[in-house]
């Protein structure tokens, strides 16, 4: 057992999140998803992982980043399909997301209404009747979970961040005990989930896939109400981004199956 | 101890029902939520209704031109309101749920006479401008300056997410007198006009879409000293006095809507399994809503509730984010729209943990001024 990213995962890992910090800035992702994006992660091989022998264990790790600066799109369709040169999006537990933009749609979905004004503002989605089922099922759970882990890890450090900064009675806020418990528990969470992903990754079983998901389900969703909490009024405005995360978490949620349909299958 | 209606609580409850089975069907519906000025109408509208019928300021004294009503029947009032779906208390919020009970602890007869009757007929909107860029939590550190001059004081500062302020008339504004005091004792509580030259009004948006809140520069605006409430430098006692009751008394409303909300969310938690989180979250606000009743009750006997407020609120605020997180959970595909009032509901309520003191600051409290822990 080594348990560890090798080096070609590490050096992925880290040219993904240069692409994304010097590509996608906050300021980009709020303008949404267009066909530039996809064009601009498949050049950099996003969507052509196996193409270098690269397998589930290095698309997490791609996908990861991908969350972290929550790249908007099908991109977990893309990534599972292998398809650079079309965008591809998918039918998952009776919604679709970015279904007007896609040039392929998996699953082949009865009755496409569209949602209005949809909760994500960066994620259009339809709701659809019966889909047929996806060979994706269970990577796609995987690799959502990827991109939940990096939602929430991006939410523990805007929040750490910003308890550094923020200063009430004459001291950082983060020196507050409270404050450094909400935030060592969200490091907690999205470590935990990352391990749950990764382990999933190098071997994905429906048992491993559910777990992946389940914590990163709920570290997505938790970091982003601690970071709420601890921007305090700042975190209600539109113009700090933990909303989209946390918008973007309940999207995901019920994408390839929710935390609570993967706890039942757990228990079952 | 006793929770059952007595017989004037009972003829007063069927009255309210009456009233409002007649008063509610011709209403329009709520506007949407970024047209302010239509939202300011319709919620000072309903008010003026109130009024008319006698049921403004329900809990307020007579001598103010409020109904004089017992606690009991204060909470019978908001019951009915609550379950009859009618409006909530809106752009009202701050004048009639913590401003004008302020007034009426803390003012002088002047005041609460050219006041007081204006907020229940719905005729003035008032604003809280108490927090600052850099003074939220520890909002005792506020640096807005007032500086005496002749029978006027001259305010500047900047205060930010003063809910309402678009549509305001009044502001209860908190602002430093003596900047040589300690930072407690140098604050004072003022009545501001907000037509005054001197105040822009800039809307923030919020995750709701829309602007619930504004920042407010105040440039040189000149304030009567007669719109101090309370002695000069005892501005802080008084917010607290503010407090006591934006903490209290003013979640009331809210937290029988979310009792009604959490009724209608019953069949989809059956259906959906949910049963038990739903089951825990009727007994967390029935616990709610009986330490609500108790706090009303002993506020009635002993006055204004001081730090006991923390404790309903913090408890409120914490379960109402659960009751948020399980209605998406249960409406299936009506959880993927901001136009569901669930939804709309669940992103609201997390400001409540913020709002009015963050929940680590009611912890404080109840840590240090109930449980008596150093400091
Ligand atoms: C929707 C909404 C409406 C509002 N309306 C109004 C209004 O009308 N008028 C008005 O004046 N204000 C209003 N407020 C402001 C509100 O009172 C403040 O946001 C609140 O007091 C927190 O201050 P802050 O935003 O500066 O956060 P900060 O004080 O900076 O807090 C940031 C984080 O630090 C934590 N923290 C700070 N100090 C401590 C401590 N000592 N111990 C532990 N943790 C600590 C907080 O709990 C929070 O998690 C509103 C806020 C919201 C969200």
């Amino acid at each position: 057992m080594r348990f560890v990213l090798n080096d070609d995962q590490v050096a992925l890992r880290d040219g993904i999140r240069a692409l994304c910090v010097g590509k996608f800035p906050m300021a980009r992702v709020r303008e949404g998803f267009d066909a530039a994006v996809w064009k601009e992660l498949a050049d950099a091989g996003v969507f052509s992982l196996p193409d270098l022998r690269f397998g589930l264990a290095e698309e997490a790790v791609v996908v990861e980043e991908l969350g972290r600066a929550l790249v908007p799109g099908p991109l977990v369709w893309g990534v599972l399909a292998h398809s650079a040169d079309e965008v591809v999006t998918g039918a998952s537990a009776g919604l679709v997301a970015h279904a007007k933009m896609a040039d392929r749609l998996l699953g082949d979905p009865d009755d496409l209404a569209p949602v209005a004004n949809p909760i994500d503002p960066l994620t259009p989605v339809h709701t659809t009747g019966a889909a047929a089922i996806t060979d994706y099922q269970r990577p796609g759970a995987i690799l959502t979970a990827a991109y939940m882990v990096g939602m929430a890890a991006a939410c523990t450090d805007a929040a750490v961040a910003y308890a550094k900064e923020r200063e009430q009675f004459d001291t950082p806020i983060g020196r507050f005990q409270s404050i450094k418990h909400l935030l060592a528990d969200s490091f907690v969470r999205a470590e935990l989930a990352r391990a749950a992903v990764h382990a999933a990754a190098v071997d994905p079983t429906d048992r491993s896939a559910s777990a992946a998901k389940i914590l990163a389900g709920d570290a997505a969703v938790a970091n982003a109400k601690t970071s709420f909490q601890v921007h305090g009024g700042m975190g209600f405005t539109w113009e700090v981004d933990v909303h989209l995360y946390l918008k973007r978490a309940w999207i995901l949620d019920r994408q390839f199956g929710t935390t609570d349909e993967h706890a039942d299958a757990l228990s079952a | 101890m006793d929770l059952t209606d007595s017989a004037v609580e009972a003829a007063f409850r069927a009255e309210v029902r009456a009233w409002l089975d007649t008063t509610l069907p011709p209403l329009s519906a709520p506007p949407a939520r970024e047209d302010w000025e239509a939202r300011r109408s319709f919620d000072t509208d309903w008010q003026k209704r109130l009024f008319d019928a006698g049921y403004a300021g329900i809990d307020w004294s007579t001598d103010y031109g409020g109904r004089g009503a017992t606690p009991g029947e204060h909470l019978v009032f908001l019951e009915e309101m609550a379950a009859a779906r009618a409006p909530n208390v809106g752009v009202n919020f701050v004048g009639l749920l913590h401003a004008g009970p302020t007034l009426i602890a803390e003012g002088t007869a002047e005041q609460k006479a050219r006041y007081l009757p204006a907020i229940l007929r719905g005729d003035e909107v008032w604003c809280q401008g108490f927090s600052e860029p850099s003074a939220g939590s520890d909002l005792a550190s506020l640096r807005t300056r007032a500086v005496r001059d002749g029978d006027d004081y001259i305010v500047s500062g900047h205060k930010i997410w003063t809910s309402f302020a678009q549509v305001a008339e009044r502001a209860e504004l908190l602002v430093r007198t003596d900047p040589d005091a300690s930072k407690h004792k140098g604050i004072s509580w003022l009545v501001l006009d907000m037509d005054t030259p001197g105040i822009d009004v800039r809307p923030l948006k919020t995750v709701l879409g829309s602007s619930e809140f504004s920042e407010l520069y105040l440039d040189e605006v000149r304030v009567p000293a007669a719109n101090l409430v309370g002695p000069e430098h005892d501005g802080w006692r008084v917010a607290m006095v503010t407090f006591s009751f934006e903490r209290g008394t003013s979640l009331v409303g809210e937290m029988l809507e979310t009792r009604r909300r959490v009724e209608e969310l019953r069949p989809a938690a059956q259906l959906a399994g949910y049963r038990r989180e739903y089951g825990r979250i009727v007994a967390e606000l029935d616990g709610v809503w009986a330490l609500t009743r108790r706090a009303v009750s002993e506020a009635a006997e002993h006055g204004a509730p001081g730090p006991s407020a923390s404790v309903g609120k913090l408890a409120y605020t914490e379960v109402v984010q659960r009751v948020g997180d399980l209605a998406l959970k249960c409406l299936e595909g009506g959880s993927l729209s901001l136009d569901n009032t669930y939804v709309e509901e669940r992103l609201r309520v997390l400001a409540l943990t913020v709002a009015a003191g963050t929940s680590q600051i009611q912890r404080n409290i109840i840590g240090e001024r109930i449980l008596g822990l150093p400091r």
